[in-house]
């Protein structure tokens, strides 16, 4: 996807490594995606895949021993409509700099996979809220509290001004939850990353707090990025989906055309490991064979061919697919596009018969 | 929170009479009755006793009752003041120990304030540079710092301190002012000879809370509302000291009640060697000499101490964590 | 960023020999994997140099003190009134002269009096020297009190002496008094742990499993206990000890008295560890499957808990170290004629006494050395048998 003006932001060939005592862990290796405006772009893949490394990486907050040693994201503020670009290059921003943590909350906000331990247990709910407003907004104290009353009742809950003197362990999981929503709305971000926000809570939570996200999102027309591994949740949330295996992305689409025409062999295998209300004979779930292989370990070529049910011996392990754009903004990192390798395999022919 | 007062406040008395159980255990713990004892002691110095006062003795302390009852004459007088006799010093116990457990009680303190000033910042230096030279200096100092005995310390910081600026160290007060009434220049006296004991004292305790501070904030920052402070767009100094840094305090603030013991028995050895006017020196006599009255009462107020010491930290603990004070 | 790049050496997927890189890194992480959870930890522990400089010194001293008979030169309790306080005699290579010789020697003595302070000095006399021999016959013992031999370490040969680390008030020679008070305060906390092990293992693995009752009031138990400064309490239990027991039996009482106080952290350790266990599924397991309390807890639980317990254990005993360093030197631990580090450090009470014989003190510089070595073992054994731990 072009650096287009419906771009908010952009990630490119994104490396990230972490130092670790007993060695580099190279988590990100080239991750590219971009999120259009007012869009919910869905980023989905296994355990240890990269996804949380990549929010963290857009946050700008990862750990000490890790870094984004090579790529960009660029991110499009909300003053650029219309005008000419102004972009910001988060990756070339000090972590801790002041213009970093301008963005941060205020521009570009995020909620956590754990709502239980999320907020502070020492402050009331209202503090950690008016934190947030005191520090990006231009407001007196009673001005931010009549906004942080009024970004709790946003998120449907009762009593807001109750709530606004609580304690986080008065409150529920999904109470907590909607609580960090509000926290993250409150200066009305453009972007909203969204890590897991609904993996920790019981299944009726989960769908009411999917619904407020949709409607929030469709009401400000925020962009948001949700993470997750669960593929019935990027159906019913996202406009656009990432599939990450092992550090990068393998594919990028809409969420149609995902589910209907998936066009690298991991997004069809995880396809195929859903269950269907509609299937008719009841036949047993595919499995994806293997395991994520360790990410300090990761597999010469491409990365996913020791699981993939279409490798090519000779081709896969050995050489690295690169991004290649089919039609309809579809982009997919994997060799059986590659017409010019493809060309050059001598077991060609023999693939495109099983193909 | 009044009702948690109440519960803690119930804690600590009933505490209180356990431990003076146990010291009045620890007062017929050496073998001989307390009248044999002070008779033979009175023989040493060449005194007869008049069986008069023998008599009169066993009756205030109702050696001829059951021991219950000696329990029950002893723990009343007690509460009332009297703590019994020393027959070493031959004065009443009120009259020896109150200006000695005072001096301790201020060194406590002192140490208590001296271990919390050096050991919270490197605590919180170390864990945000984990790994880093300065986290490994403070780990190996810090453990130098448990391995030396007090005693020792105490030794060789007075040895140096008479080598290299040549003035002696020991005791509370230089000579012209022990026995001069209180003034300004008597109490910057006693604050110039003070920071000895506190730094002796304070060495091993400052190393075990900066380890525990260290070990504390490391999993704090960890806590994903860290992370989530983090992403609100505070700055870091902001969200370490707010957030972290007051998270990881709260189980301080439990240790500061049982950390006491360590300095009280800290001040009690160093004493020794410094020669200074508090519990230690006269507490130790008063064992080896079987001045069980003397040695009791010391004993009980040193325990009293850190009984109303808890109380003080589960209070503030309460004052600090909503989680408690809503319970 | 880019700059970032070039700085840190980011090897190239397509580097063909980095793919075998890759194959043998997957080789050896398969050899990890089939290593025990003990070989694992053992290789953990070896990678941290404090822990294993630590336990080469306690190897090395705790052998000295079983051969103690072996090792020292002279009988400890034996005066020698003509080299009171004499200080150490270092053994050297080369001489006043400049010559070097092979085999070390050591200074005879020089005498003088003090007439200020009316007592004899003694220095180094260069002209005599004293070649010291390995090996040598010398006053008859009994190894580990049953074999009869006469050979000792190292000697001189008559009338020097060689006091390395000089001589105590009654012209006593130091390193043996060392090496033999060593036996005392490096075996005390040891019985002490030991027996810190089984009251506080046995009382709170019942209170976490059972809880009820027995568990609150064991709870306010140790909650009393802890109210007392420990030294204060351990001092009072001590001085009522009877004068008249033997050195022996002494050193059992106090190594009694200390574990009597230390159980109590212990316990709550271990009290909370089986809290934890007993929530977690193996337990319930090994509980539908009809195992018996015993089984539950020895079986399942124990060998979960027996890393955490040997940790705790290892760091109890320099505590006991120093504890019975500190009793011994108040003169309410062993007591002379015994011998420990801190009966020893008795003679350095005073800074005039330091100043003049700051030998004295050398007892003190083996306390630091051993507990020093035990925090450094026990730092290690940590880290080794869980790496998420402070």
């Amino acid at each position: 996807m072009a650096d287009n003006q419906n771009t908010i932001l952009q990630v490119e060939n994104l490396h990230t490594h972490f130092f670790t005592e007993s060695g580099v862990i190279r988590a990100l290796r080239g991750v590219d995606f971009s999120v259009e405006r007012g869009k919910v772009l869905g980023i989905v893949g296994e355990s240890g895949c990269g996804k949380s490394v990549t929010a963290q990486c857009i946050m700008n907050m990862l750990p000490g021993n890790g870094r984004a040693v090579e790529g960009k994201i660029s991110y499009y503020p909300r003053e650029s409509i219309g005008s000419q670009t102004e972009k910001v290059d988060i990756t070339g921003l000090p972590p801790r700099g002041k213009a970093m943590r301008a963005i941060r909350g205020n521009e570009i906000a995020m909620i956590f996979q754990e709502p239980m331990t999320s907020l502070d247990p020492v402050y009331t709910v209202g503090s950690q809220l008016m934190e947030a407003i005191t520090l990006h907004q231009n407001v007196t104290k009673q001005q931010g509290k009549e906004i942080a009353v009024d970004a709790l009742a946003k998120v449907n809950l009762p009593e807001p001004a109750r709530i606004f003197d609580a304690y986080p362990h008065q409150l529920s999981g999904g109470q907590r939850q909607r609580v960090m929503i509000a926290i993250a709305l409150s200066c009305n971000p453009t972007l909203l990353i969204a890590d897991e926000p609904t993996t920790a809570l019981d299944v009726t939570t989960q769908a009411q707090i999917l619904d407020l996200m949709r409607a929030l999102q469709e009401e400000t027309h925020m962009s948001i990025i949700f993470i997750t591994h669960d593929l019935g949740v990027v159906a019913e949330m996202c406009d656009d989906v990432a599939v990450m295996y092992l550090g990068k992305v393998v594919e990028q689409t809409t969420v149609d055309a995902a589910f209907h025409s998936p066009q690298h062999p991991y997004t069809r295998a995880l396809l195929r490991s859903i269950p269907r209300l509609t299937d008719e004979n009841q036949t047993r779930l595919d499995v994806i064979k293997g395991r994520v292989p360790d990410p300090s370990v990761v597999p010469p070529g491409c990365a996913f061919h020791p699981r993939c049910p279409e490798v090519i011996p000779g081709l896969c392990d050995v050489h690295t697919p690169e991004v290649i754009k089919l039609g309809g903004g579809q982009e997919v990192r994997c060799l059986l596009y590659d017409d010019k390798l493809m060309a050059q395999s001598p077991t060609r022919t023999a693939l495109a018969e099983s193909r | 929170m009044l009702a948690y007062f109440v519960r803690r406040l119930f804690y600590m008395l009933t505490t209180m009479v356990f431990v003076s159980l146990i010291g009045f255990f620890i007062i017929n713990l050496p073998p001989g009755s307390y009248i044999d004892v002070y008779q033979a002691q009175r023989q040493n110095m060449g005194t007869s006793t008049a069986s008069a006062e023998l008599e009169a003795l066993t009756r205030r302390y109702g050696l001829d009752k059951p021991v219950y009852v000696q329990y029950w004459k002893w723990i009343t007088g007690f509460v009332q003041g009297d703590f019994g006799i020393s027959f070493e010093y031959n004065r009443e116990v009120k009259e020896l120990i109150w200006q000695r457990l005072s001096f301790t009680v201020l060194i406590a303190l002192g140490t208590l304030i001296f271990t919390w000033i050096v050991a919270i910042p490197i605590g919180i230096y170390a864990a945000t540079h984990q790994y880093k030279i300065g986290d490994n200096a403070a780990t190996f100092v810090g453990m130098a710092g448990l391995s030396i005995p007090d005693f020792m310390l105490a030794l060789v910081l007075m040895v140096i301190v008479q080598n290299v600026f040549g003035f002696s160290v020991s005791g509370l007060f230089s000579r012209e002012y022990i026995d001069a009434p209180w003034s300004l220049a008597k109490i910057g006296d006693l604050i110039k000879h003070l920071w000895v004991p506190v730094l002796v004292v304070g060495t091993s305790g400052t190393a075990g809370l900066m380890r525990i501070m260290r070990g504390n904030l490391l999993d704090i920052l960890n806590m994903q509302y860290v992370q989530a402070a983090r992403a609100r767009g505070l700055s870091e100094p902001l969200v370490i000291i707010k957030h972290a840094v007051r998270n990881a305090l709260h189980p301080l603030i439990m240790l500061l009640g049982m950390s006491l013991p360590s300095i009280i028995s800290g001040s009690l050895v160093v004493s020794i060697v410094l020669g200074l006017p508090t519990t230690g020196p006269l507490y130790f006599a008063a064992l080896r000499n079987q001045d069980m009255y003397l040695a009791g009462t010391f004993l009980m107020f040193l325990a009293g101490m850190l009984v109303v010491g808890n109380f003080l930290a589960d209070i503030l603990l309460a004052l600090v964590d909503p989680r408690i004070r809503y319970e | 960023m880019a700059k970032q790049a070039v700085l840190i050496p980011v090897l190239d997927e397509e580097d063909p020999t980095l793919a075998a890189g890759f194959a043998k890194a997957a080789n050896v992480s398969g050899d990890i994997g089939q290593l025990s959870v003990g070989q694992l930890m053992w290789r953990r522990f070896l990678r941290n140099r404090l822990a294993v400089g630590g336990a080469i010194v306690l190897i090395f001293m705790y052998s000295m003190i079983l051969f103690a008979e072996f090792v020292i030169p002279y009988d400890h309790f034996v005066s020698n009134s003509d080299f009171v306080t004499r200080p150490p005699q270092l053994p050297r290579f080369i001489d006043s002269e400049g010559n070097f010789h092979l085999r070390p020697f050591v200074y005879g003595t020089e005498t003088v009096l003090d007439t200020v302070n009316l007592i004899y000095l003694h220095k180094d006399d260069l002209t005599q020297i004293y070649p010291i021999h390995f090996f040598v016959k010398g006053k008859p013992y009994k190894l580990f009190g049953l074999i009869p031999w006469d050979v000792h370490l190292y000697g001189v040969d008559e009338p020097g002496t060689v006091f390395l680390l000089g001589t105590d008030r009654n012209g006593r020679d130091m390193f043996s008094r060392i090496v033999i008070g060593g036996r005392v305060s490096m075996t005390v906390g040891l019985v002490g742990v030991i027996l810190t092990l089984i009251f506080g293992s046995v009382l709170g693995t019942a209170s976490g499993y059972f809880g009820g009752i027995f568990d609150t009031v064991l709870q306010r138990g140790i909650e009393i206990l802890m109210s007392f400064p420990t030294i204060a309490l351990w001092a009072a239990f001590a001085a009522a000890l009877p004068p008249d027991i033997t050195a022996i039996t002494r050193f059992f009482f106090i190594s009694i008295i200390l574990s009597l106080l230390g159980w109590t952290s212990l316990a709550r350790q271990v009290r909370a560890k089986v809290l934890a266990y007993r929530e977690m599924d193996f337990a319930s397991a090994a509980k539908a499957a009809g195992a018996s309390h015993w089984r539950i807890i020895l079986v399942h639980m124990l060998p979960n808990a027996l890393s955490h317990i040997i940790v705790i254990a290892t760091l109890a005993i320099p505590g006991m170290i120093l504890a019975e360093t500190a009793l011994s030197f108040l003169g309410l631990g062993i007591v002379p004629p015994a011998v420990s580090w801190g009966a020893l450090l008795q003679d350095a009470q005073t800074v005039a006494v330091v100043l003049k014989f700051p030998w004295l003190m050398l007892p003190g510089a083996f306390v630091i050395l051993t507990v020093l070595s035990f925090n450094f073992i026990g730092d290690g054994i940590r880290d080794a048998a869980d790496p998420f731990a402070i």
